[in-house]
């Protein structure tokens, strides 16, 4: 149904943002905030990329001193924490935040306020990090930062507080991202789209914010405890005083390998999509597909251990964790499995988001090989600490994450912006990010057997390593400069690239149904649904009216069959995300110098919350809602 | 592309080193050695199935290339029929490399673990930042032989190492011979090595330990059990008593750290250095042994290795020399 130019008026004036930098901080639409997150996103890419050319830089050649160790120590500890909190996850939550209500035919998310707080909030940390690095501060014991090197007798200052509060930011502003996700999904999907007929990349979004739930609190439990260390001298992991240093093992990898799902399982979302897309049929295996990513879901708990193989625990114990961990790449494997029957039982083309999920099947699949290798508690006694496991988690992390983003960036930026990105510039970036990522990091397999420990500042002469060294620092290079070229062609296309309508790649699920780009409002109807792949399955897309134009509001569904419940008012733009993420940030940073902070800090944060939930709007209406096709 | 590493490997014969896991010179590391292999092959077969499929999809793409490859809004109905087929043989082809692999990684486990029922010469090897203190027991008095950052092991001998650290975690790692194992402070860990093949191998901290983690490598020495006893009557003699200005400026300057044992100096801080020119290398594996490195080590340490725990103290010429002479001479 088109709508009239008189509909789309009405749902503007409801829908749109206050003028200039009041509009900028009030916003509550999930497609700004989403974008918001994308750009600080990429900027941290590029800074995380700058440190490791640096490094890659300082270990081309034995005995180089054009780093020493301080500095080494700080860049890779700010690469590793920038690429796994500021990076990876925020990039995946951007994705769901801007995708979720444009697949599920919505005009916002369950949320909208507390997608803006999540972004201020991820923002602090950003600033956290990156302000304390600028004023020479920075975090330098590594990414997980193990006491007691991290403990107050061999850390003094601030470094590490600052890193292990930067952390908890990421970690609120990711649990209120993932309720919200959660919530949407859950609750407003469009009438019709039971559970079954769900596309398998909501379910990885679902998946994804559930485990980030279940997992979050366990660091943000052991940054605290490590900082109350260090602060007001608890003895948690001090091992003088009969305190455990690996209880901080042990609940930061209860955390830490889910994390790394949480990162891979909305990138087989967006390889899905991409799949569908462009091998032209329906998902092979869509029950396996997801049922494969519930698996991995609650597998992804249980594996931690295999983090400290060489910790010394029982050997019975450490068997156990060889095989969950090999277990896991069964659910994997499937995935893979039917992806590529979808694409040769397909009528697959080559456009630049397929080359990049071609990317990723090459790369991550050597990756989760490498993994079964750690995998084995015995062998890992070999591999891990040393450059073999850093060339696994690279193939896994870029390959199985990195690659999809790129592939999925591709892939619904005309969606975003009325435009199609350059095809031969995409496909130079891909040639180069791939097979300079692969020259890169292949390498370092050798390396690491070949005895190079990770975390190594410099080497001496006469190892061996020199060559394999360059080499790796060649396709680091090569690396990034496609990486510029890919944002270059992003940046040159948002002006000069070829108009794309609706739906250019005809693709078969909702978010494509509305123009391009999305208009604030996102839909002028409420999608209904019948099928799994609503674009391809009638001539032309049945709707429904009666969610109001008048004021915000959304439609809520039921949690199993979409069944309409009621309409629920929408949030309109507010300051007061703003304003609580600021007090919260100065509660948290003022608690890296004093345990009042807390106290202290509670009473902006009162205020500031009790602005967001002033009772402000009636009741929700009720009324009968029509279908009219 | 796993596979075509150990060729290239094997090409580059760079593998064949000092701190290598892939030229095993010891009972441990052959195992562990044999279980790589074992999953290069597997993973090899692996990645080449999936590497076909995608192959395959390519070439049905390549075939129809042209007019049919753009978006032109038509879709295959392609349904899930042959799923049920397929689906089991997919989860076997998946399950049976993986039992395989599991039951293999359980056995060679078992292997690494298997001399612990005997009884071994035990050595303990402590963790400091960033050198590693090693001490034997003497046979004849039941003291403690110490010395540190180089490890003499008899060939052929399981020796039980009893790992510890005095700071902070670091790892414990000599790949020719073993895998790694941490040094927990708070918690001993034992690690069982069995050497076999003679000569000199490297080792080096494999968990990140603060500033100076790169530099804190071991030497090791695989030697027959008839020398590796001569070795260690050489290290549990005393020195020679103090006497001389180099001994007077050492008991002045050094003591408070370093330990000479019949020389009356009993520092515990830093390393033992009653034979300390008998090792090959010196502050943990950055130097050769050399009087000049000596030398230049007592003088400015932080400049060679910054952020150590030895401070630069301030000696005249005349008085450095001569501490450097006393200390050439304790073989």
């Amino acid at each position: 149904m088109t709508p009239d130019t008189d509909r789309c008026d009405r749902l503007s004036l409801t829908w749109r943002d206050p003028p200039g930098w009041w509009g900028f901080l009030t916003t509550v639409d999930h497609k700004r905030i989403a974008a918001r997150y994308i750009v600080t996103v990429l900027l941290l890419l590029f800074l995380a990329g700058m440190l490791a050319l640096d490094m890659r830089w300082q270990l081309s050649w034995a005995e180089n001193t054009r780093m020493g160790p301080q500095l080494y120590n700080e860049s890779f500890s700010l690469h590793g924490s920038t690429m796994l909190f500021l990076v990876s996850v925020p990039a995946m939550e951007a994705m769901a935040l801007w995708l979720v209500p444009l697949m599920l035919g919505q005009r916002n998310m369950a949320f909208p306020r507390l997608g803006a707080f999540s972004y201020w909030l991820y923002l602090g940390g950003v600033l956290t990090l990156w302000v304390a690095h600028a004023l020479d501060v920075t975090p330098d014991l590594g990414w997980f930062e193990y006491p007691p090197l991290s403990g107050p007798s061999y850390a003094p200052g601030h470094r590490a507080d600052i890193w292990a509060q930067m952390i908890t930011f990421t970690e609120v502003a990711a649990l209120c991202a993932s309720v919200n996700v959660a919530a949407t999904i859950l609750k407003m999907r469009p009438p019709g789209m039971t559970l079954a007929r769900m596309p398998v990349f909501l379910w990885a979004m679902l998946i994804a914010s559930l485990m980030t739930i279940l997992s979050m609190p366990a660091i943000m439990l052991v940054t605290s405890m490590l900082i109350a260390d260090r602060l007001v001298s608890t003895h948690f992991f001090a091992p003088a005083a009969n305190g455990d240093v690996l209880l901080f093992q042990h609940l930061f990898w209860f955390f830490g390998h889910p994390e790394v799902y949480i990162i891979f399982i909305p990138a087989t979302g967006f390889v899905s999509s991409i799949v569908e897309t462009f091998a032209r049929r329906r998902l092979f295996g869509h029950h396996v597909l997801v049922l494969a990513i519930l698996a991995i879901g609650c597998l992804a708990f249980g594996l931690w251990v295999h983090h400290m193989f060489a910790v010394g625990l029982p050997r019975l114990g450490n068997d156990f964790y060889t095989a969950a961990s090999m277990a896991i790449a069964v659910p994997a494997g499937l995935q893979i499995f039917c992806w590529i029957a979808t694409m040769v039982t397909g009528r697959m083309w080559l456009a630049t988001p397929m080359l990049w999920v071609l990317g990723f099947v090459a790369t991550f699949v050597l990756g989760g090989l490498s993994g079964v290798m750690t995998a084995s508690a015995a062998l890992d006694l070999q591999l891990t600490d040393s450059y073999f496991v850093v060339a696994h988690f690279h193939y896994v992390l870029v390959g199985g994450a990195m690659f999809p983003l790129f592939g999925a960036f591709s892939y619904w930026y005309p969606k975003a912006t009325g435009r199609l990105m350059s095809e031969r510039w995409g496909r130079t970036a891909f040639m180069l990010i791939v097979g300079g990522f692969n020259l890169g990091f292949a390498p370092m397999h050798l390396l690491g057997l070949m005895g190079m420990p990770r975390r190594v500042y410099t080497y001496p002469a006469g190892m061996g390593w020199d060559g394999l060294n360059q080499i790796a620092s060649l396709g680091s290079a090569i690396a990034v400069a496609g990486g510029l070229v890919f944002v270059a062609n992003a940046l040159l296309s948002y002006w000069r690239g070829e108009r794309a309508g609706a739906d250019p790649w005809g693709a078969s699920t909702l978010e494509w149904a509305g123009e391009s780009p999305s208009p604030p409002w996102n839909f002028a109807y409420t999608p209904v649904v019948d099928s799994l792949t609503p674009l391809w399955d009638a001539p032309t897309l049945r709707v429904m009216d009666g969610v109001a134009i008048e004021r915000r509001e959304v439609i809520v569904t039921s949690v199993v069959d979409a069944a309409p419940l009621y309409r629920q008012k929408s949030a309109e733009p507010s300051i007061w995300p703003f304003v609580a993420a600021l007090a919260v940030t100065a509660m948290f940073l003022g608690s890296i110098f004093t345990p009042w902070a807390i106290a202290a800090g509670a009473l902006p944060i009162a205020a500031a919350l009790t602005g967001w939930f002033w009772p402000q709007r009636g009741r929700a209406r009720t009324g009968p809602l029509r279908v009219r096709s | 592309m796993k596979a075509r590493f150990t060729i290239v490997c094997l090409l580059l014969s760079g593998c064949a080193g000092v701190q290598s896991a892939l030229d095993p010179g010891g009972d441990q590391a052959r195992a562990l050695f044999s279980l790589f292999t074992l999953m290069m092959w597997v993973c090899g077969f692996v990645y080449a199935v999936v590497a076909a499929g995608l192959g395959w999809a390519l070439w049905r793409a390549w075939r129809r290339r042209g007019a049919d490859a753009r978006a032109d809004g038509s879709v295959t109905h392609g349904t899930d029929g042959r799923l049920p087929r397929l689906m089991p043989l997919a989860v076997g082809a998946i399950v049976l490399p993986l039992t395989v692999l599991i039951t293999a990684s359980f056995f060679a486990d078992r292997a690494l673990f298997a001399t612990r029922a005997q009884p071994a010469l035990e050595v303990r090897v402590t963790g400091h930042q960033w050198w590693w203190r090693v001490q034997y027991r003497d046979p004849s008095s039941g003291g403690w032989i110490e010395t540190a950052n180089e490890l003499h092991l008899p060939q052929g001998q399981t020796v039980r190492l009893v790992l510890g650290a005095a700071d902070v975690i670091h790892s414990f790692w000599v790949p020719n011979v073993a895998g790694k194992l941490d040094m927990i402070p708070g918690r001993t860990n034992v690690l069982d090595v069995t050497a076999r093949r003679p000569g000199w191998f490297r080792g080096q901290c494999a968990e990140f330990c603060g500033l100076q983690h790169a530099h804190m490598a071991l030497s090791v020495k695989v030697e027959s059990p008839a020398a590796f006893r001569a070795w260690l009557a050489a290290q549990a003699a005393p020195a020679a008593a103090a006497s001389g200005r180099g001994a007077a400026v050492f008991a002045t300057a050094c003591a408070a750290c370093h330990a000479i044992r019949g020389a009356g100096a009993e520092g515990r801080a830093g390393p033992d250095l009653t034979h300390v020119v008998s090792r090959r290398t010196l502050a943990a594996g950055t130097l050769t042994m050399t009087r000049g490195n000596l030398q230049g080590w007592i003088a400015q340490p932080q400049a060679i290795k910054p952020g150590t725990s030895m401070p630069a103290i301030p000696l005249d010429p005349a008085d450095a020399d001569a501490v450097a002479s006393y200390l050439m001479a304790l073989r």
